[in-house]
């Protein structure tokens, strides 16, 4: 083969995309159909307590458009981290709403569902061996936060979507949580096709149109022997060599070493070139295979419950004693909450007109602004306690007098009922961790099914 | 010689910051052209030391300060205050980090 064509129609499964385009790009015979559907970057909560990105509704809408291409073009479709986090239940749910479209469409669909969720046991055995570290600025980890994590996966990497390509014909591949690019780079490199670019092309695409201008959703993506070429799906968007090379550096913690399963990626011999209006062709992307093969470990907790309340502040006198009185209101609270021990419960103002955006790392210090939103944070080990300790905190702040006080009736403004507003449960990202793997085929179970 | 300077939000065509995984935040400078990102580079105004003290870091914590000619960027990678999402979270995605970026003085002088 010369050529592999890739469609990915949007870069992340649940969040729609025109139909237009992706009819457009589909027009173009894609080998195959190729989106991610997660990520960690709306927060641990996904993981800690399995609920997915989207809503079951939304994911039905975009699968029934990729179903209907799969069966109009007979090419296959490759997800990955199903429902957001990849864990085994969202990977069954997405089998469920396939096997559900396409029993009202009378479709027939071979699938393979790879799955990702690793057994406890199996990390504290390489916690014990030295085989895990921490990915980043993570803590190291422990048995204990292994214990507490409510699911851990792993980012799979291409091997076992490469597995299933040579043991079966399949039409449809859902995967549990999978290195981003890795449903883009499968069939090129199971086709002998560069790995460097492969998965250069799955690092850019697995975005859909994000690095078009202006940003879209439709992505198609073209891999030969020493180049691929992009192009978006919207004749309104125009990929440009400036736009691509600066979508590289997108997310990532560094601009052109990207480590990833089984090694890194080496962009810094990368080019890019305008190839016409609107297409771009990319070559010198290296892949470096690394001596272990690593993969990297994803694991929540939940850590308690949080409540907060909103308030806003106009008198210019409060303004300029805003810390004192909070120090003031923090001392009533603990002394009122003094029968529970300190570590049960953390109260964080979020004080907005200050540095309610940058906390830690504002810079601004002696800015002197027209009001004030303060969002009082409690994270405490119930919901009756979170709210309780809001509600304390916020009469304390209605009424305590402070120095200059002239506005004698009240403090705050207080925009809504409840004037506590009870959050639901908070989870902390406790697993973030790189461990040694002998075989990245055996991690991840495969389940074949028809429907 | 010429010690003229411009803000970096003048000359720069992206100045972002986001997520990069949950435990890191990281800035994106994009110029407009490729002369003025050379300049900047030269210059070396642009650095570690500089970075930290906007952030109130310690420059041995920033994880990635490199330059990157194929797109005319500065990558710069620093760890966040608290994993994303725990307690405390100002700024989930890290997306609005990047505003302190704008002022900084750079030359563009020959």
């Amino acid at each position: 083969m010369d050529e592999i064509r890739v469609l990915t129609p949007n870069g992340m499964l649940g969040y729609g995309f025109p139909v237009k385009w992706f009819k457009r790009a589909l027009s173009m015979n894609p080998h195959v159909i190729a989106v991610d559907s997660g990520s960690t970057d709306s927060g641990p909560h996904k993981l800690a307590t399995g609920v997915m990105t989207c809503s079951r509704a939304a994911y039905t809408k975009d699968i029934s458009l990729l179903l209907d291409a799969v069966n109009e073009k007979k090419i296959p479709l490759f997800i990955t981290s199903a429902g957001g986090a990849g864990t085994n239940d969202q990977v069954d749910i997405f089998l469920d709403i396939i096997r559900a479209i396409s029993e009202e469409r009378g479709y027939h669909f071979r699938i393979a569902a790879i799955y990702s969720e690793i057994n406890k046991e199996i990390i504290k055995k390489k916690l014990r061996n030295n085989e895990i570290a921490p990915c980043g600025p993570a803590s190291p980890l422990t048995e204990e936060e292994i214990d507490l994590a409510t699911t851990i996966v792993a980012q799979m990497g291409v091997e076992p979507l490469l597995k299933v390509l040579n043991e079966s014909e399949v039409d449809v591949v859902v995967a549990g949580r999978a290195y981003d690019p890795v449903s883009i780079a499968a069939i090129p490199i199971n086709n002998g096709f560069d790995p460097g670019l492969a998965w250069h092309m799955g690092k850019i695409m697995e975005c859909g149109a994000l690095c078009a201008e202006p940003a879209g959703k439709v992505m198609f993506g073209i891999i030969r022997k020493d180049h691929f070429i992009l192009e978006p799906g919207s004749l309104e968007e125009r990929c440009t060599a400036w736009s691509v090379a600066a979508h590289t550096l997108y997310e990532k913690s560094h601009p052109y070493m990207l480590p990833g399963p089984g090694g890194t990626l080496d962009l810094s011999n990368a080019k890019f070139e305008q190839v016409d209006d609107r297409r771009v062709k990319v070559s010198g992307s290296k892949f470096i295979p690394s001596d272990k093969y690593t993969v990297k470990l994803e694991g929540a907790k939940r850590v308690g419950f949080r409540s907060i309340f909103i308030a806003g502040v106009r008198d210019p006198i409060l303004i300029e004693h805003i810390d004192d009185v909070i120090t003031r209101v923090t001392e009533d609270v603990k002394d009122y909450f003094k029968d529970i021990s300190a570590d049960q419960y953390k109260m964080i103002y979020h004080i907005y007109g200050k540095s309610g955006v940058m906390a830690e790392y504002e810079p601004v210090k002696d800015f002197k602004p027209l009001e004030l939103c303060i969002i009082l944070e409690v994270a405490a080990s119930s919901q009756e306690l979170a709210t309780a300790i809001c509600s304390r905190a916020r009469t304390e702040l209605l009424h305590c007098p402070y120095e200059g006080r002239i506005g004698t009736a009240g403090n705050i403004a207080l925009p809504f009922t409840p004037l506590e507003i009870p959050l639901g449960e908070v989870c902390a990202f406790n697993v973030y961790h790189l461990m040694e793997i002998d075989n990245p085929v055996d991690l991840f179970p495969v389940k074949y099914l028809e429907v | 010689m010429n010690k003229k300077t411009v803000k970096l939000k003048d000359i720069a065509k992206v100045i972002r910051s986001k997520n990069a995984g949950p435990f890191e935040i990281t800035f994106d400078i994009i110029f407009k052209t490729k002369e003025d990102y050379e300049k900047v580079k030269a210059s070396g105004v642009l650095n570690k030391e500089l970075i930290a003290s906007i952030y109130s870091l310690d420059p041995q914590r920033i994880l990635t300060f490199v330059f990157y000619d194929a797109a005319n960027a500065v990558k710069i990678t620093i760890p966040r205050m608290r994993p994303q999402g725990s307690v405390g979270e100002v700024d989930m995605h890290g997306a609005q980090q990047y505003v302190p970026l704008f002022d900084i003085e750079v030359p563009i002088g020959a």
